[in-house]
């Protein structure tokens, strides 16, 4: 890991009339470091996520992303073209649900590689080349590459968003739930199959989880949050062994009790 | 009604301005067209009017030509590369009314060529505009339906969705699926839609010298392509764009490099081909 942050937060308020979903918000994440934001539902984990990737104005804060240059980008001044360029070069997004994340009327490899041809890859055999292997990384058969994912398992779909989102080889990912609407059998093969490929790409990844074992399994750091507000974070082991925050000892015992 | 109609001193009907678009109406469109000229390939809102003609017509072409032509312009009118069709014969006899200017056949006689499905065979140079009728202006239209996301892909040049349709087209059959209104690249910045022309006459268009305009009455949408700019087919460098034309001779004058028409020739399933540029098919005849 480097000595710059990837990621940079600080002051982040954003409001839905009387709720506070995030209330003084600070953050920071370095190159191919893995941060869980963890926390019950409701306690801001998504708008976290949101407002971090550009994606929601925050009502006061920055955030700050420095980009494969080094260059340091604003990301809610920088502007929608900007955004848009980052969100298809070094930026990935794994959706919880694969339907927000996947063409589903376009092929397997159609899919893969749309990003690929996004940032001007203009080689067909080039283009099904990679597909074929990004198939292969996340055990998905590549001879199903002219199918339609829509004919996919839930657990194909998903491992088919993670083939498009990192065959460009994004520097930061932001992943929100991305094993939630899984059995958990299925679960379990995925969250391999994702550490592997953080690991192996050294990528950086902004995790949002409720689901301790996920962050336990992932997660370097974590960041625990509570009704907007972070309460407490830390190295992941050191959270969830020896937490120091009340709320986070119940989220931890509760686990436990389970 | 009998009476022929009367002729106004120019030479034009009385009671209709020249080209018979009032003069303010000119003006925007003028202003419309010059935004398009300076920003090639990217489509210019503009206040389409009604015109005595309805939608599918050319009404934007109709208003491209009525604003850029003047007395001394000769007009060709050809749909689908003849100049004979009804719709064709109609525009031109349009024009030579409300605006007195000669009209011609010849492509090489013509100083503005409006045009439906086509480009002439016969090159054209410097000096001549050509004015596409246009049904849908947006090329990626298939793609994605909300309009307001086409613009912003426009702006940012995000055109990795044309290309995904490509690769799906040869993933699935072998080759790209397009024969007509085949995508373009203008200028290396704007996707833009050629209108219903054949994929055969795409490279027509490239570095053309002649002024290329395009008007969509419907979707009241202008662009342009200025002279000697360069349009390229979208491709695959390993799937590289061809212009498809059947292969077979034109029965009449016998080209086999034109774009031909199949005509069916009796009931019992005889056809033939002929080139579907009636005037290049006539001079090849004449000059023989
Ligand atoms: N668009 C919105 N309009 C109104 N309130 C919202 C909106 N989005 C979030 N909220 C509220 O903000 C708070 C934080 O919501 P958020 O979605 O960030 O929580 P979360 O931690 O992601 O929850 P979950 O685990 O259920 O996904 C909640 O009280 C939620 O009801
Ligand atoms: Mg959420």
């Amino acid at each position: 890991m480097s000595d710059a942050p990837i990621l940079e937060a600080s002051g982040l308020h954003l409001r839905f009339g009387s709720v506070a979903a995030l209330d003084e918000v600070a953050l920071r994440v370095w190159p191919g470091e893995v941060v869980a934001i963890l926390g019950e539902s409701g306690s801001g984990k998504t708008s976290l996520l949101r407002v971090l990737s550009g994606t929601v104005a925050p009502d006061a804060g920055e955030v700050f992303y420095r980009d494969a240059a080094g260059v340091l980008v604003p990301v809610h001044v920088a502007g929608e073209a900007a955004l848009r360029r980052l969100a298809r070069t070094e930026w990935g997004f794994v959706h919880q649900n694969p339907r927000d994340g996947l063409r589903l009327g376009v092929s397997a490899g159609g899919n893969v590689g749309e990003r690929l041809m996004a940032v001007g890859a203009r080689h067909y055999g080039g283009i099904r080349a990679a597909a074929a292997e990004w198939l292969r990384r996340v055990e998905i058969d590549p001879a199903r590459m002219d199918d339609l994912p829509r004919d996919f398992s839930g657990g194909m779909q998903q491992r088919l968003q993670i083939a498009r989102t990192l065959v460009t080889r994004p520097r930061l990912v932001f992943m929100d739930e991305p094993t939630g609407g899984l059995d958990v059998s299925v679960q379990a093969r995925l969250l391999d199959l994702i550490r592997a490929l953080v690991a192996d790409l050294g990528l950086a990844v902004l995790l949002v989880t409720h689901d301790i074992a996920v962050a336990r399994l992932l997660a370097h750091r974590l960041v625990v949050m509570r009704r907007g507000r972070v309460v407490e974070h830390g190295l992941t082991d050191r959270v969830l062994d020896d937490p120091q925050h009340e709320y986070t000892q119940l989220l931890v015992s509760s686990v436990l009790a389970a | 009604m009998s009476a022929a109609p009367e002729v106004a001193s120019g030479g034009t009907l009385a009671g209709y301005n020249f080209a018979y678009l009032d003069e303010d109406t000119k003006r925007m469109i003028r202003r419309a067209l010059l935004k398009a000229v300076a920003v090639p390939g990217h489509q210019v809102p503009f206040g389409s009017r009604e015109m005595p003609l309805p939608y599918g017509w050319g009404t934007g072409g109709i208003q491209v030509t009525a604003s850029v032509i003047g007395p001394d312009d000769t007009l060709k009118v050809i749909d689908q590369g003849a100049d004979d069709t009804t719709n064709a014969v109609s525009i031109r006899r349009f024009f030579a009314r409300v605006a007195g200017v000669a009209t011609t056949e010849r492509t090489a006689d013509a100083t503005v060529i409006q045009t439906r499905h086509r480009i002439p065979e016969t090159p054209l140079r410097e000096g001549q505009i050509l004015v596409y009728q246009v049904p849908m202006p947006e090329p990626l239209f298939r793609l994605e339906p909300r309009v307001a996301e086409t613009r912003r892909l426009h702006a940012l040049g995000d055109y990795g969705l044309m290309h995904v349709k490509l690769y799906e087209d040869i993933a699935r059959r072998g080759e790209v699926e397009i024969s007509y209104n085949y995508p373009v690249m203008v200028n290396g910045r704007y996707l833009m839609s050629p209108s219903p022309i054949p994929a055969f006459d795409n490279p027509k268009m490239d570095r053309m010298p002649a002024l290329q305009l395009f008007g969509a009455g419907r979707e009241k949408r202008i662009y342009a392509v200025p002279p000697y700019t360069s349009v390229r087919s979208l491709d695959f460098e390993d799937h590289p764009f061809r212009p498809g034309r059947a292969d077979a001779s034109c029965a009449l004058c016998g080209s086999r490099e034109t774009y031909l028409d199949e005509v069916v020739t009796d009931d019992r399933g005889g056809r033939r081909f002929l080139c579907s540029d009636t005037d290049y098919c006539a001079e090849r005849r004449a000059d023989r």
